[in-house]
């Protein structure tokens, strides 16, 4: 059988590329939130469908992401997308301190865990922790951000930018899953002591895929910031790390096309739903239970890693 | 002093409630190893159903307080009971032999379900109890006035924490649910039908839940369709504070759980009282993740 995937992949980059230039600018913004979400979803997959850690705190990290821009941007007036590395360096070192002594709880341990840490990030703004945060208002005022000199402002130019910055996220991602790295994740993903066994540092492993996956929602924050121009806590609930987490389960864990396919489902499929608005997320709930019962490894699930070296010469060598 | 001994009987009396949500949380996970992220809502299903029964059947016409209290428990409990057995058929069974993390998937989607079917059938809006059920007055104890209601609460938790430990100590049921909790296995081969011990927990833990969700009906006056999920942490926090998986942990946990943030609340900042009990739930995931109680196991290999 001959791999259609490539031709799907091509289609549906086109028809996205397309897609501003049909869409009015309510649909090209529900596009954009499929893409926030798509790199938010990119990046709790490296930790829950890389590294299999269950991770139900990712908001407190985009939190952390969008606030940093936030408050720097209105209080020195330093261009937002400038602040998107200082976002993602706040973040991940936040999770390398957070992560640091929790990272080798048991699975349901510190899905408890980081449930909690998105509470606290949570009520910590709430409370305007360090009269930085603006309390339950949040902050207002965040300035366009601009590219080259050209201000983006209007739904089909941050279209661009998140579509943009979801591709390079998706090429380099690409890229770390078939690396070293990766390999190394996924091993302490499917047997942790064997992975130990074998020369894995799997603590330090663990510890690195929270702290990438960290700073890219630290990034994707900057871009929530930049998008809405204003920020408040209740943007960063708990619900936010379920959808993040759901569109990783619901797509595939460990796959690209797979996490995409999950947020546009996710975010996208609700609001062709709108006059349901009340019971979808009834429906939502109970396509949850079903899809676990049924399918459990995802819509897309990743296929099997091959190796040629394998083989070539009758063994490949490991992570 | 007075404030003190306010906040501690407060304490103590939220804290049983913690407590009687966090049996439900320790009794599954104590057998399936499952964090059952629905049994918060299930405690809010208790709440919304006791306010239900009791506007349309007007029990307080025919029977005094405790009389209505009695009967709308039982009720409740019967009634939660049976819609625990049904996620527990509908939602978990089928995974019973899946990956640990698709019976939590499954979970909290049965949680979202039932927040939004409360929400679709109730109303978004706080729902208000009627406050003429329990007397309002105060019991003067060593010169110190505590409401009746707040000793009633701490006093029916107790009684019912007594009878479960009662019941899984001494019947031959519960023996039959500790042994499944300790080896499932091993239980299946001593002929003890590990399907039915798992259907008689999904029995009794969502029965407590939903008492529970009465008594914060009563014991508060308003409930919330989201209310089940701040609840259900907590008691999830006092069911790990006391070692989960351990009968008598829930309940020190809830009730230690219920005085901290009491506490907390009152001489540490009221704002900051819900990541008091998130910041006692991390320090103690970090330094005895077996919970005060829990023995230390070795992680089989």
């Amino acid at each position: 059988m001959k791999d259609v995937r490539p031709v799907i992949y091509a289609v549906f980059c086109g028809a996205l590329l397309l897609a501003p230039f049909f869409l009015n600018a309510y649909w090209v913004d529900v596009l954009n939130n499929v893409g926030l979400y798509a790199i938010l979803g990119l990046s709790l997959n490296i930790i829950l469908g890389h590294a299999g850690l269950f991770h139900m705190g990712h908001a407190a990290f985009y939190a952390m992401g969008a606030y940093t821009t936030a408050i720097i941007n209105t209080s020195y007036q330093i261009p937002v997308l400038w602040l998107m590395p200082l976002s993602g360096l706040v973040a991940g070192v936040a999770a390398l301190v957070i992560a640091r002594p929790i990272i080798h709880l048991r699975g349901d341990y510190l899905l408890i865990v980081t449930i909690g840490l998105v509470e606290i990030v949570r009520i910590a703004l709430i409370n305007n922790v360090f009269g930085i945060t603006g309390g339950s208002n949040g902050i207002f005022g965040i300035s366009r951000p601009e590219l080259f000199g050209f201000r983006i402002r209007r739904p089909e130019h941050f279209f661009f930018l998140i579509w943009g910055f979801a591709a390079i996220t998706v090429f380099l991602f690409h890229r770390l899953e078939n690396s070293r790295f990766g390999r190394a994740l996924n091993y302490l993903r499917e047997d942790d002591v064997a992975a130990e066994g074998s020369g894995i540092n799997t603590a330090h492993y663990k510890l690195i895929a929270f702290v990438v996956g960290a700073v890219w929602a630290g990034m994707a924050g900057n871009i929530f910031a930049a998008k809405m121009t204003i920020i408040a806590p209740e943007s960063f609930n708990f619900w936010e790390s379920v959808i993040m987490f759901m569109i990783v389960l619901l797509g595939g864990r460990g796959s690209i096309p797979g996490v995409i396919l999950g947020a546009f489902l996710i975010v996208g499929l609700p609001e062709l739903f709108r006059q349901f608005a009340t019971a979808r997320m009834l429906v939502f709930g109970a396509i949850m239970v079903a899809m676990m019962i049924f399918r459990t490894e995802g819509i897309l699930p990743p296929r099997p890693r091959r190796y040629p070296a394998a083989v070539a010469d009758g063994g490949g060598d490991g992570p | 002093m007075d404030l003190f001994l306010q906040q501690l009987t407060n304490g103590l009396a939220v804290g049983s409630i913690y407590a009687l949500i966090a049996l439900g949380y320790t009794m599954v996970y104590g057998v399936l190893k499952l964090i059952n992220f629905a049994h918060g809502d299930l405690f809010a299903i208790g709440a919304y159903l006791g306010l239900t029964l009791l506007t349309t059947f007007g029990l307080s016409q025919y029977l005094g307080p405790m009389g209505v209290v009695i009967v709308l428990a039982v009720m409740v409990m019967g009634l939660v009971a049976v819609v625990g057995a049904v996620l527990e058929r509908v939602a978990y069974r089928p995974l019973r032999q899946a990956h640990r993390l698709s019976a939590v998937v499954s979970a909290m989607g049965a949680s979202i379900f039932f927040q939004n079917a409360l929400m679709l059938v109730y109303g978004a809006r706080y729902k208000v109890y009627p406050h003429d059920i329990l007397p309002k007055n105060a019991v003067s104890i060593m010169g110190f006035e505590i409401p009746l209601v707040r000793l009633l609460v701490l006093l029916t938790s107790v009684l019912m924490m007594v009878a479960l430990y009662l019941f899984i100590q001494k019947t031959r049921i519960g023996t039959a649910i500790r042994a499944a909790a300790i080896d499932q296995r091993a239980a299946k081969l001593m002929g003890i039908n590990v399907d039915r011990v798992i259907m008689i927990v999904f029995l009794i833990g969502p029965a407590l839940g939903g008492v529970a969700g009465l008594m914060v009906g009563l014991y508060y006056g308003q409930i919330n369709f989201t209310m089940g999920w701040m609840y259900g942490l907590k008691a999830f926090t006092a069911a790990i504070l006391g070692g989960i998986g351990n009968i008598p942990g829930a309940m020190v946990g809830g009730l230690l759980l219920g005085v901290i943030e009491a506490m907390g609340a009152a001489y540490i900042s009221i704002a900051w009282k819900d990541a008091i009990t998130f910041m006692v739930l991390i320090a103690i995931l970090i330094v005895r993740p077996t919970g005060l109680l829990g023995e230390r196991v070795a992680d089989k290999v």
